[in-house]
């Protein structure tokens, strides 16, 4: 390929590689030597009962956008282990920043089910949320909560505080200035900040072929200045063991990290969307071999960790916990109107009050 | 008391902030070393450390949104754009992030940052560096938007947008940086925000605008009571949100207004100041609210940026005529 075509008596000044990280195979098989948490059978299970209940609250979310009950959705569908895996590796006073795919790490975060269906169902209150109370809402802009990672990532070094920044974003995100603009200020300054890029493949319809002409999205780390590395976004286990050394390397040295975790969005993109007008069934079907939930369970199963009894409990329990979020959500009324210039400042200033005045009044009217 | 121009005074603001409170951090391209092209940040660096007064990469967008994400985490970043021309990539943050951080979050995040760029024409700089684009900052509602007109409300305006809890843009006119000079205590007092100032008191006309453009505006009205017009001059400060009883009060005073400002005439913030006039003192007045302003053309390079601009001429004219309306 001409473009390829280089001059071999020049000297090499640098060479770099990207890793890849997997464990267990589509099977549920394992393919090497399981990372050291892997040996806490109760952590994997919790692992697994995370990703079932985001599985399942997703089919209700779809369901009660498809009812007129819910605002625009997005599912997790098939990329249930990255923000579940994440998240796990996560200490409390880290600083979690989404993007709006991530409910997986929210939940885990300890965010209520109905505060997530209040935010897509058209209210503010789900940002203000029961998980960590320094953590980022939801970004709708994508990528645009990069440079905000970075951000706190810095007020972190500055105080010299033992945390970390953890920033979530899709593949269509690694296109935008932002997040390369913020992993190269990581890198100048050695921020405790890791970047994580759930590739799911899909921009809306833009193929990854579209979005980049890299091998992998991983070595856009390298352009930063540090290390990015490529997992197997639909092995929980290789996602958590990732984000685990990432997070320490971040927390003790102080050294951002990039993690690639490559999985396939088998659901649209929102309930917006219709994934059909621009991929092949064919295509999705094949993709559903590889999905994290069967992987897990057929590797719990083998272990002997998971029964069918177990299956069937753990239906039924997320069944009702989403039924009883659903409900709590439908039974929680509407701000007032004029509570929409609450909190635009820290106190109003006085020439909006009127405003505010004229919708109460319109409201009471 | 010691004399200062309006760029000593933000120095003076910035170093006083940082001074009494370790939260406050001064994020920039060239801010550090070089202490800032137009030196607002000068001697920082060396008094406070190279943590707290950071050089930035080149890169807008990251320094906007760097300061959210500070913010979010209780520092007080103020970061600096070095011409306004440059502040486009800050948009995104400044609509999607900082101005609705807080409300999006219902209070549980908030930001407190700073975003300080050098504001309009007249410095014979190169394209890109002259623009005053003030109104389209001032539409995006959460976002306080202050331009201070003298050195002294340049320090006391800066103390209050570093201390103020919430996101505040704080134009600066470039034209004025080292041509107005004046007394600047430094003790620390910050003047108020959303306050318009009333430089000079008058009964037959309001003359309103902020920033560089008060120095012509000073200068037509002195030209004016030369010949019996005693203009009211008020020096609007806080664009976002403005100052409404301090203008309709005036104009109800006057019955006459005109309103200067250096931007192009179109959605200019005037419009705005014009329709509020128009809406609530409609029977004050005696005449139609004017509007003294750029031209709606691209702020012409040096050779002919005087014209682009308003003159003290072009102010006394449009004065008179509001003034002979009947």
């Amino acid at each position: 390929m001409a473009s390829r075509r280089v001059n071999q008596d020049l000297p090499v000044i640098a060479r770099f590689e990207v890793r890849r990280r997997n464990y267990l195979a589509p099977d549920g098989s394992i393919q090497r030597p399981l990372p050291a948490f892997a040996s806490d059978a109760k952590l994997l299970v919790t692992l697994y009962r995370s990703m079932v209940l985001l599985r399942l609250f997703d089919r209700k979310a779809v369901a009660l956008q498809r009812t007129g009950r819910l605002g625009t959705y997005a599912v997790s569908l098939g990329q249930e282990a990255v923000s579940v895996g994440i998240a796990s590796a996560m200490r409390e006073e880290d600083v979690l920043l989404p993007s709006y795919r991530d409910n997986g790490a929210l939940l885990w975060r300890g965010v209520k089910l109905e505060e997530i269906l209040l935010f897509w169902g058209g209210d503010e209150r789900g940002n203000q949320f029961s998980g960590p109370v320094h953590d980022f809402p939801f970004c709708v802009p994508v990528g645009s909560q990069a440079p905000h990672a970075a951000g706190v990532a810095y007020a972190l070094k500055l105080r010299k505080q033992s945390r970390v920044a953890v920033c979530l974003f899709g593949d269509g995100a690694t296109s935008k200035g932002d997040v390369y603009e913020a992993m190269n200020f990581a890198g100048v300054h050695k921020l405790p900040v890791v970047f994580v890029v759930t590739n799911n493949q899909w921009a809306i319809s833009v193929p990854l072929r579209l979005q980049t002409a890299c091998e992998t999205l991983a070595q856009k780390a390298i352009a930063a200045g540090f290390t990015g590395e490529q997992v197997d976004g639909n092995d929980v286990v290789a996602v958590r063991a990732a984000a685990e050394e990432a997070i320490a390397a971040a927390r003790d040295a102080n050294s951002p990290r990039f993690i690639e975790a490559v999985t396939y969005r088998l659901g649209d993109h929102t309930t917006s969307d219709d994934a059909a007008r621009y991929r092949s069934a064919e295509e999705v079907q094949a993709r559903w071999k590889e999905e994290p939930i069967a992987r897990l369970r057929a590797y719990l199963v083998a272990q002997k960790i998971w029964s069918k009894g177990d299956e069937e409990q753990l239906a039924a329990e997320c069944h009702e916990r989403v039924e009883a979020a659903a409900g709590r959500y439908l039974a929680t009324a509407p701000r007032r109107p004029e509570t929409m210039f609450d909190h635009l400042y820290a106190d109003l200033p006085k020439v909006y009050a009127a405003q505010r005045r004229e919708l109460a009044g319109d409201h009471d009217g | 008391m010691a004399e200062a121009t309006l760029v000593e005074a933000i120095n003076l603001a910035l170093a006083r902030a940082m001074q009494d409170d370790p939260d406050v951090v001064v994020l920039g391209e060239d801010v550090g070393v070089n202490g800032g092209v137009f030196r607002a940040t000068a001697g920082l660096q060396k008094r406070f450390g190279a943590e707290r007064v950071l050089d930035t990469p080149l890169a807008e967008l990251l320094i906007s949104g760097l300061c959210v994400g500070m913010a979010a985490q209780g520092l007080k970043p103020v970061g600096e754009i070095q011409f306004m021309g440059f502040i486009y990539p800050c948009l995104d943050q400044l609509v999607n992030h900082a101005s609705r951080l807080r409300n999006r979050t219902q209070g549980r995040l908030t930001c407190p940052m700073v975003l300080r760029t050098p504001h309009g024409a007249g410095i014979r700089a190169p394209e890109h560096h002259s623009e005053s684009t003030e109104a389209m900052l001032a539409h995006i509602p959460g976002l306080r938007v202050v331009m201070p007109s003298s050195p002294e409300r340049a320090y006391g305006l800066l103390l209050a947008a570093i201390r103020d809890p919430d996101p505040v843009v704080f134009l600066e006119p470039t034209r004025l940086y080292r041509a107005a000079k004046g007394e600047v205590e430094d003790n620390g007092e910050a003047l108020p925000l959303d306050v318009a100032f009333v430089l000079r008191e008058g009964r037959d006309l309001t003359l309103i605008s902020w920033g560089a453009m008060l120095k012509e505006t000073m200068a037509a009205a002195d030209a004016l009571s030369t010949e019996g017009i005693a203009a009211e001059v008020i020096d609007l400060a806080t664009l976002k949100p403005y100052d409404e009883d301090t203008v309709l009060g005036s104009v109800a005073k006057t019955g006459r207004c005109v309103i200067v400002h250096e931007a192009a005439r179109t959605g200019g913030f005037g419009a705005e100041i014009a329709a509020t006039i128009a809406e609530r003192r409609l029977s004050s007045l005696l005449a139609p609210v004017t509007r003294v302003t750029g031209y709606d053309t691209i702020v012409p390079m040096a050779r002919l940026e005087q014209y682009y601009m308003p003159s003290v001429e072009r102010i006394v004219t449009a004065a008179r005529k509001v003034c002979q309306f009947s």
